[in-house]
């Protein structure tokens, strides 16, 4: 078995807590080597109940549509729907089709991935803004149909307050989720529109 | 309008307080670095473990040690073995709310003596401890889309820019701050002294996030002795008193929300407030320890916390306010940025701050001044949770 | 100034039946209906609930940071919500200590299942296992309860019937509460004859899993005494002893012992076994229904036995054990089961409890436990007034 060599650090600091600090740090090398250590890789599955109200708008990315809901007490219209107004605390059944397009409310261009890795193509995550909801309401989407990798050309076409429309996976294709929406991309102008 | 019913009645106190080192990865188990901390918290009180009455615990995700139920796992090393023990969490909140929690205990009249105790190990979360953080988005419409955590934070902060017209450069001043005030901080794993440039230098990980914006993967512990006033009274020579605590969660829909200012950062801070009898925060609160996991988030959590004008913050450190030596110090002990993150260990190592600074025994790092009334304040779960409490000499 | 009573009740309950699946709703649906009712039944709105707290774990959710999900369907959305992760009746003792604080006077605690949503349960269950000594043993998950019912049989000289009963009881109480999902008639010979998990524990010894949400409301004395139903908490208690499966004495629990002895001590209540008229006790796997009602003072050591043998624990007995039917016959809800045994015991109290009524319930005890492989338990006695 291996044994560590990792020395106990003691920190001592002209500052509180003067009692010496406890704690045994490790360099890489000696985590992954030298220290002894016990693996597990667990295999956990869910299988989610989606529910009356995510139930019916992953139907409605089937279709094509981007589903809200409008509470009657406060006049909200919201997305992703749900079955009660968390405000008011009562049922909303008021469905509403929404249109596909909206507005950046925020971005970002990542660069890695969870783990650290670079990314060679970044992705843009963001939250839209869907038209027909009650201001700042929006869901989390990616961004795409933009060129180039750096910052600087992607911010030259993705900007807070940015029209932009769904782009959808083909019928055939679709799950009823929420990939069915591939990306949202700038709405181009156009002189006949 | 009053966002607490009455004022409690009975009084609680901080009569000691204990870190671990924080590192990149420990030797030590949660176990043992929760038991150095809580042995040490339990020396400077003066106390041993059997006068504890019951114990409270806080660490955030269980996917970090691999552990179901882990508060159960750890409870051994916080002492709770034969005690009443519980394990409160509340995501990156849980190290100031470990403390709310332990006062409700002491408050309520049931308990004299509590420890409280935050643990993170979260170097044994393997390829990377980011990967315990895929699953707090909404498993139905946010994960097949493949977010990692730090698209929170990005857009969080283009958000906070965005609205208030913020640059990076003054952002980056909050990293500066942090690392440089660490230097003076005997557990701290990422004190150094940078530039504005160096931090712009570092590369992009999430844009407008650059990596020295972010504060390090971290194991650590810290933990704290609370008292009720008759038994602080007896065993410290200078209880420092909890004078009011707040916490709120907004809602889990986070796209429908503005993130551009953190409004329950700002109900917490007043539930603390009220209760603090703090009427004009800027005046009356002499330092501050707001939770800032990433460099932005310091300034955000200023606002919140009514220390600065909505949008303001970055101008206000910018002119000095908020250096150790200026008229509101934030973040003396260098913060997550500098000292390190081990997400539960990182919000109560800032309580221990406040005990430090308003006991005049924090050093090196000691704000100048007669401060006697400080707040800490932390953070956590989709951008939703504050919790804040505040700590006074009275 | 004005001396505050620390007396809190339970003013509030809506559960959801227990069910094994809940496929037409999610977890927020669950817990809208289950706050729903429990507001309605206290006669307050969501608005007048100052503080919210829910007892759940990540890995039951499959989700990091599962508190993120809690507020919106308790219409808590900014308001102080937290999370305790751990037994639900920590979550109760929490909701006491910080009304007897007095910054809060109405307080719900919430608490769900969607375990029919796990696909993995025994992954879920050996993570709790401590991975370096424990886990790599790759056996069931349920050798634990094997183990400890093992060693409870030797040490008190317990029966295997004694067990057998206590599920053939709680089956047939179940069928007389409308919202048990396990009702049924069984003989000790078939829980006998039905399959061993882990000798000496059989598989009709271990509850079945159910889904469910409750949600309790408790009050200060002051905003208790204008809601139509109080149910008082005289007192609660909670312990956790050694979470190593080494070193920890299997024979008894010793847990609902020390939070037993909490809950009876703030309750003044220095005789149990005769001040105690029924009980709502975990009973997950059904050798626990008689640990813990040892290690509550219910039953000595040496009695226990003969009591669940001549029908003593029965609805119509001396001391009615479980008479909602239980875990065995509810349903197992994993977090939310402490809030069940709660909902039920304020039922009984209340006289709401229909066929499952037991007579005279003023006084009633609740018992807890987290489940293999803790040691982490708590208890609660509750009264008329």
């Amino acid at each position: 078995m291996a044994r560590t060599r990792a020395k106990p650090a003691t920190a001592r600091a002209p500052a509180p807590p003067y009692v010496p600090l406890r704690g045994h740090p490790l360099n890489e090398e000696e985590f992954r080597g030298q220290v002894g250590s016990t693996t597990w890789v667990p295999r956990l599955e869910y299988a989610w109940d989606a529910g009356v109200a995510i139930s019916r708008f992953l139907d409605g990315l089937r279709e094509g549509k981007i589903y809200g809901v409008r509470c009657r007490r406060c006049g909200r219209t919201v997305t992703p729907p749900r079955a009660f107004c968390e405000l008011d605390f009562k049922p909303m059944d008021e469905w509403v089709e929404l249109r596909d397009t909206g507005t950046i409310n925020t971005f970002s261009i990542c660069y890695v991935t969870w783990d650290m890795k670079p990314l060679r193509v970044p992705q843009i995550p963001a939250v839209i803004e869907i038209d027909g909801t009650s201001p700042r309401v929006g869901f989390l989407h990616l961004v795409g149909g933009v060129r180039g990798r750096t910052v600087t050309e992607i911010r030259r076409q993705v900007r807070v307050g940015l029209p932009v429309r769904a782009v959808w996976k083909p019928p055939a294709k679709r799950e009823g989720a929420i990939t069915d929406i591939l990306h949202f991309e700038p709405v181009r102008k156009r002189a006949n529109r | 309008m009053s966002l607490i019913k009455r004022k409690p009645q009975r009084r609680v106190a901080v009569i000691g307080a204990g870190l671990s080192l924080f590192m990149r990865r420990a030797l030590d188990t949660g176990k043992e670095l929760a038991y150095y901390a809580a042995s040490q918290a339990l020396q400077t009180a003066g106390i041993r473990l059997k006068d504890i009455q019951a114990v409270v615990m806080a660490t955030a995700p269980d996917a970090f040690d691999g552990v179901h139920m882990k508060g159960e796992w750890l409870l051994d090393g916080a002492g709770g073995v034969g005690k009443p023990y519980l394990r409160a969490y509340v995501g990156g909140g849980s190290g100031v709310f470990s403390i709310i929690s332990g006062w409700m205990m002491v408050a309520s009249g049931v308990f004299d003596l509590v420890l409280v105790v935050a643990e993170e190990k979260m170097s044994s979360c393997q390829p990377h401890p980011q990967g315990a953080f895929l699953t707090i988005f909404d498993h139905i419409i946010e994960r097949p889309l493949g977010p990692n955590l730090l698209w929170i934070f990005s857009l969080e902060q283009q958000r906070y820019m965005a609205a208030y017209g913020i640059r990076n450069e003054d952002i980056a001043l909050v990293s500066v701050k942090n690392k440089h005030n660490a230097l003076a901080h005997p557990a701290a794993q990422v004190a150094a002294r940078l530039t504005v440039k160096d931090i712009l230098d570092s590369d992009v990980v999430a844009w407008p996030v650059h990596r020295l914006m972010v504060s390090p993967i971290s194991d650590g512990a810290a933990a704290v002795v609370l008292a009720s006033e008759q038994v602080a009274r007896r065993l410290s020579d200078r209880p420092i008193w909890i004078q009011g605590v707040g916490w709120c969660l907004d809602t889990s829909y986070w796209g429908n929300r503005d993130l551009a200012y953190p409004r329950y950062v700002e109900k917490a801070a007043w539930m603390a407030y009220e209760m603090a009898g703090v009427t004009e925060p800027r005046k009356q609160i002499h330092v501050a320890e707001p939770y800032d996991p990433f460099a932005y988030k310091e300034l955000h959590h200023l606002e919140g916390l009514q220390l600065a004008d909505r949008g303001q913050a970055p101008e206000d450190l910018a002119r000095g306010r908020f250096d150790r030596t200026g008229e509101l110090p934030s973040c003396p002990s260098g913060g997550l940025m500098g000292v390190g993150n081990p997400i539960a260990a990182a919000g109560l190592m800032k309580i221990c701050e406040l005990f430090w600074q308003l006991r005049r025994e924090a050093g090196a790092r000691q704000v100048p001044g007669n401060p006697e009334r400080g707040v800490a304040q932390a953070w956590g779960d989709l951008m939703q949770i504050g919790t804040v409490a505040v700590l006074g000499v009275r | 100034m004005r001396s505050m009573s620390d007396r809190v009740a339970v003013v509030g309950v809506g559960a959801v039946p227990p069910r094994p699946l809940s496929v037409d709703r999610s977890y927020r649906e669950l817990g809208f209906e289950s706050a729903t009712r429990a507001y309605g039944d206290a006669g307050v709105t969501h608005q007048d609930i100052e503080s919210f707290i829910s007892v759940c774990e990540d890995f039951h959710e499959g989700t990091s940071i599962t508190d993120e999900y809690t507020p919106d369907q308790l219409g808590a959305v900014l308001q102080p919500v937290h999370t305790i992760a751990g037994d639900g009746l920590q979550g109760v003792a929490a909701a006491v200590m910080l009304i007897r604080t007095g910054i809060a006077d109405l307080v719900a605690v919430e608490a769900h299942c969607k375990t029919s949503n796990i696909l993995t349960h025994e992954q879920v269950l050996a993570m709790a296992l401590d991975p370096t000594y424990e886990r790599a043993l790759r056996v069931t998950p349920h050798f634990v309860a094997g183990m400890e019912m093992r060693r409870y049989l030797h040490e008190t000289g317990s029966s295997e019937d004694a067990v057998a009963m206590v599920v053939v009881k709680n089956r047939r109480h179940a069928l007389g509460n409308p919202v048990a999902a396990y009702g049924g008639i069984l003989s000790p010979d078939d829980v006998l004859a039905s399959a061993a998990v882990c000798e000496p524990l059989r598989e009709l010894e271990i509850s079945p899993n159910s889904d469910g949400a409750v949600v309790l409301v408790l009050a200060s004395e002051e905003a208790a005494r204008r809601t139509p139903k109080p149910v008082w908490i005289r007192g609660v208690g909670w312990a956790s002893g050694t979470p190593w499966l080494a070193g920890r004495s299997w024979g008894q629990a010793s847990y609902a012992g020390v939070a037993a002895e909490m809950a009876y001590r703030m309750a003044g209540i220095t005789q149990p076994d005769r001040e105690i008229r029924f009980a709502e006790i975990d009973d997950t796997y059904a050798y626990k229904e008689l640990q813990h009602l040892e290690a509550a003072q219910l039953a000595p050591r040496a009695d226990v036995t003969r009591m669940v043998m001549e029908g003593e624990t029965r609805r119509g007995g001396r001391l009615p054990v479980n008479p909602s039917g239980g875990s065995l016959g509810m349903g197992y809800c994993f977090d939310a089961t402490a809030l069940y045994r709660t909902a039920e015991a304020v039922r009984q109290i209340r006289g709401e409890a229909g066929r499952a009524q037991v007579a005279q319930a003023t006084t009633g005890l609740v018992v807890s436990w987290r489940g293999i492989p803790t040691q982490s338990g708590g208890a609660m006695v509750l009264s008329a007034d």
